[in-house]
C-alpha cells in the first residue's frame, strides 16, 4: 500500500483504478493566548475500528532540526500515534511527513483505496511546554461524513467525502 | 505486608536467610522513558528495591547485577553509574533500533550446616574478610548499616548482625557457600534467583530480547510490554524453566502508592498456560512481581529454589 501525497492542491491524489472513495480530513488549529507558543507536532492515522493495523495519514514535526536533540526525538509525545504506527514507519515518510503549522485550518486527503468498512480517524497534537490532546472521529467508507472538536490543543476535526 | 512478615519471622529458618524487609520490598528498575523516537538517545535508569513503589526509601539494586540485552541479543553496557545509599543509577545510550532489556540478576545461596556439632550459617561473598566500615565512611558501619541481613542484597553480605562494634556474644559469622567445608553436616540451603527487569524501546518493537532461557522465572510476554496502554489489555506468560507456570500470584501495582491510601494492587493468578490477562486501568508507571519456590534449584546442594520476578512498565495513555 502505497502512502498518498497530502492533497492540499487538487490533482495530487493518484487513485487507484475503480477507486471508489476520496475524501478529506480537515483539522483546525487553535489559536492559543499565551507568551510562548511553539507550533504543536500533529499526527493523524485512521484505522479499522474493530483494530487492526494503523495508517498514518500525516505527521507534522520538526524534521529539519538535526544535533544533539533532532526533531525526531519528540514524536513519541504523539504518544498513540507513535504506539499504533509512527515507530515503524521510516522517517521522513515520503507523503506523510510534513512540518510544523501553526494556528489555521489544514486539509489533508483521505487514501482513495480504503476498502469499504469502518474506521476510526484520530488526530493527535502535542506541543513543547503544553499539552497533548487525541480527538477521534468515527467513520465509514465509503460516503460518510462526521466530526468531532477538541478542547484544548486541537480545534475542529472534521472529515468530509466527497 | 505484614503478614509476610509474620509469616517469615515465624520461620526461624526463613528468617536466618533473608531479612523480612527484603522480601517484602518491591524490586525495580525504573526507566526514564520506555518509547524513543530517533537514533542515538539516552535512558536513565534507576535501579532500587524499596517498600513504596517507585520511590527510594530502602536499598539499591547492586550495580554489579545489571545485565543489559540490546535488541540483537548482544550485551549493552551501562555508563555513568553511581550506586547510592537508597538507589543505583546509570544511563544506556540507545545504538540500536528495537526493544532493549535491562535486568538485575541475583542468585544467592542461604541456609545453614553444622559443623562439629555446631550451627552455622551460609552466606556472603566468601574471600578475605573486607575491612570493616565499608562504605558506611570512616569510623566503621554507620546508623544506616544494620547488620548483613539488611545490607544491599540481603545475604551477599558477609557480616552477620552483632559483627560491627563487636559488644556481647557473638554468633560466629556467616560462611560463604564457596567456603563450606567438606565434612559440613545437616545442609540446609535454600538457592535465592532475583530478577527485575525493565524494557525500553527505540523506534519499532522487537522481540528478540523476551526469548526464553529456560532457566528459573521468566516473562514471556504475549502483549509487548512497551505497546501497553491504559483501557487494553496485556497478556503476559510466565515460564518457570521453560514451560509455562500456572497457578502463579502475580501483582500489579501503579506507581506512586504514597500518595494513596490504598496500594491499588491488581492480584491476578496465572491459568493452566501460564498466561495472565491485565487490564490497565490508566496511564502511568507500574510495577509488577511474581514470587515462586519450588524444589529444583540449579545448585545440587540445595534443597529449594525460591524465584521473585519484577517488571517495571509503563503504559501509555490510549
Amino acid at each position: 500500500m502505497r502512502p498518498i501525497s497530502l492533497a492540499l492542491a487538487a490533482g495530487a491524489l493518484i487513485a487507484p483504478a475503480g477507486a471508489a472513495f476520496a475524501g478529506t480530513v480537515t483539522i483546525t488549529l487553535p489559536r492559543l493566548a499565551i507568551a510562548e507558543y511553539k507550533k504543536p507536532y500533529v499526527a493523524g492515522w485512521i484505522e479499522p475500528a474493530g483494530g487492526g493495523t494503523a495508517r498514518s495519514l500525516f505527521a507534522w514535526y520538526d524534521y529539519r532540526k538535526t544535533g544533539n536533540e533532532p526533531g525526531t526525538k519528540w514524536l513519541s509525545e504523539l504518544r498513540s500515534w507513535w504506539r499504533k504506527s509512527g515507530r515503524t514507519l521510516t522517517l521522513p515518510a515520503d507523503g506523510i511527513t510534513g512540518a510544523t503549522k501553526g494556528p489555521g485550518v489544514y486539509s489533508v486527503a483521505l487514501p482513495a483505496d480504503l476498502a469499504p468498512g469502518q474506521y476510526v480517524l484520530s488526530v493527535e497534537a502535542a506541543r513543547e511546554n503544553g499539552g497533548r490532546e487525541l480527538v477521534s472521529v468515527p467513520l465509514s467508507v465509503p460516503a460518510d461524513s462526521g466530526h468531532a472538536s477538541g478542547k484544548t490543543e486541537l480545534g475542529a476535526v472534521v472529515v468530509a467525502a466527497k | 505486608m505484614s503478614a509476610r512478615r509474620t509469616r517469615l519471622l515465624a520461620a526461624p529458618l526463613l528468617a536466618l536467610l533473608v531479612a523480612p524487609a527484603a522480601r517484602a520490598e518491591h524490586g525495580f528498575i525504573l526507566p526514564s522513558s520506555t518509547a524513543l523516537a530517533g537514533d542515538g538517545n539516552v535512558v536513565t535508569f534507576d535501579a532500587a528495591g524499596s517498600d513504596h513503589v517507585f520511590f527510594f526509601d530502602h536499598r539499591p539494586l547492586q550495580l554489579a547485577t545489571i545485565a543489559v540485552l540490546r535488541p540483537d541479543g548482544s550485551a549493552g553496557t551501562p555508563y555513568n553509574t553511581l550506586q547510592g545509599r537508597f538507589r543505583s543509577v546509570f544511563d544506556l545510550k540507545l545504538d540500536q533500533q528495537g526493544t532493549w532489556k535491562v535486568a538485575s540478576v541475583q542468585t544467592m545461596i542461604g541456609g545453614t550446616f553444622k559443623l562439629n556439632g555446631e550451627e552455622r550459617r551460609v552466606g556472603g561473598r566468601g574471600g578475605p574478610p573486607r575491612p570493616q566500615g565499608g562504605i558506611g565512611g570512616p569510623g566503621g558501619a554507620g546508623p544506616d548499616q544494620r547488620g548483613g541481613g539488611d545490607r544491599p542484597g540481603g545475604m551477599a553480605d558477609g557480616r552477620g548482625p552483632g559483627a560491627p562494634g563487636g559488644d556481647g556474644p557473638r554468633r560466629p559469622p556467616p560462611v560463604a557457600f564457596e567456603d563450606m567445608p567438606a565434612e559440613a553436616t545437616d545442609v540446609h540451603l535454600i538457592e535465592d534467583v532475583r530478577r527485575a527487569e525493565t524494557f525500553v524501546t527505540a523506534g519499532a518493537p522487537t522481540t528478540t530480547v523476551f526469548t526464553p532461557t529456560g532457566k528459573g522465572l521468566e516473562l514471556d510476554p504475549i502483549t509487548h510490554p512497551n505497546a501497553a496502554a491504559a483501557g487494553e489489555t496485556a497478556r503476559f506468560r510466565f515460564l518457570i524453566d521453560g514451560k509455562p507456570a500456572s497457578g502463579l500470584k502475580v501483582t500489579v501495582i501503579p506507581g506512586g502508592d504514597r500518595y494513596r491510601d490504598e496500594a491499588g494492587t491488581i492480584a491476578l493468578t496465572s491459568g493452566t498456560d501460564g498466561i495472565v490477562a491485565i487490564r490497565w486501568p490508566a496511564a502511568g508507571m507500574y510495577w509488577l512481581g511474581v514470587e515462586a519456590e519450588d524444589r529444583h534449584p540449579a545448585q545440587p546442594r540445595a534443597e529449594t529454589r525460591r524465584m521473585s520476578y519484577a517488571a517495571t512498565i509503563e503504559v501509555m495513555t490510549p
